[in-house]
């Protein structure tokens, strides 16, 4: 079974209660770093935002609210089943929390090949910052340059919580071979699953922000 | 941590309101709110990351030294944005 490692009580601690406690204040540490990483960025677009809101609001609109939508329920599912792999773990069913990695796995990668298309719309359309950049404003209050800064934030926001669920996949890829040779502790698979939920929940304020701030 | 290992019927009615509250978020961008518009997307979006952070992360049955430590984040997160917004919006 996969949960034997789990039982092993390991210097320093006094028991297996206080060594599991230790490990989840480590990992939601961690997360606190997380959250002023992405914190920085998220204040960066307040205030460009309320710099510019008309630009800001045109911008948006020329996002695919319905991929953005579609890959919100992705990530949404692919966080239920990671509860219910780290459920199946607590419960010492190695086999159940290995289907449902699996399935976290192939909801993570359809994201980031959503996610993928969005991109290659965006090039095509000339919405990648830099010299290729081509937007052409017809409102006085929307300024290409502006609508830029707009992209800009959009493609760091949206590049950096990718390579967040890269690593993430990478990880229950690792977790799965590890449990397949019983050398996963339960621990491990909690705190996989506290920086997937995180990584969840990061997204949950990027979709709003950045695909719903236009005009219909 | 405690022990207590929540059933899958609880997992899935989070799932469910989650789902629901992306509905409500979706639905409310197509309604001229105005100025009202961002407060209420960011409202819908703190509410599922409640739902997220207490019923899949276990906050909810997590101690109150966990529980600090997540709301040591959130108070730092805080910090950098109020002080840097009441910059932008009373100066510029």
């Amino acid at each position: 079974m996969q949960t034997d490692r789990a039982d092993i009580l390991e210097a320093p601690f006094e028991n297996l209660q206080q060594q599991r406690e230790t490990s989840a204040l480590g990992m939601w540490v961690f997360l606190c770093t997380e959250i002023m990483f992405f914190g920085a960025l998220f204040l960066a677009y307040c205030e460009y935002r309320h710099l510019h809101p008309q630009s800001f609001a045109a911008a948006s609109s020329r996002l695919n609210w319905l991929l953005g939508c579609a890959n919100t329920v992705v990530l949404l599912s692919s966080s239920l089943t990671v509860a219910l792999a780290v459920r199946a773990a607590s419960l010492g069913r190695a086999g159940t929390m290995r289907l449902f990695l699996y399935m976290t796995v192939v909801l993570g990668v359809a994201f980031l090949i959503i996610k993928g298309f969005e991109y290659r719309a965006d090039y095509q359309e000339g919405l990648i910052p830099g010299a290729s950049f081509t937007y052409a404003s017809s409102l006085p209050n929307v300024q290409p340059r502006e609508v830029e800064m707009f992209f800009m934030l959009y493609f760091i926001m949206t590049g950096v919580h990718a390579t967040h669920m890269i690593i993430g996949i990478a990880a229950f890829i690792i977790l799965i071979v590890l449990s397949r040779r019983n050398k996963l502790s339960e621990q491990t698979i909690e705190n996989a699953g506290l920086y997937w939920h995180f990584v969840d929940v990061i997204w949950i304020f990027l979709f709003p922000l950045l695909y719903l701030a236009g005009h219909r | 941590m405690s022990q207590e290992i929540a059933s899958i019927r609880s997992y899935l009615l989070v799932f469910a309101g989650l789902l629901a509250l992306l509905g409500a978020t979706v639905a409310a961008s197509f309604i001229e709110l105005g100025n009202w518009a961002l407060p209420v997307a960011m409202g819908v979006a703190c509410t599922k990351a409640f739902l997220v952070a207490a019923f899949f992360m276990h906050l909810n049955k997590s101690t109150s030294l966990i529980r600090l430590v997540a709301c040591a984040g959130l108070f730092w997160l805080g910090i950098l944005l109020m002080l840097a917004m009441s910059d932008v919006l009373t100066r510029m």
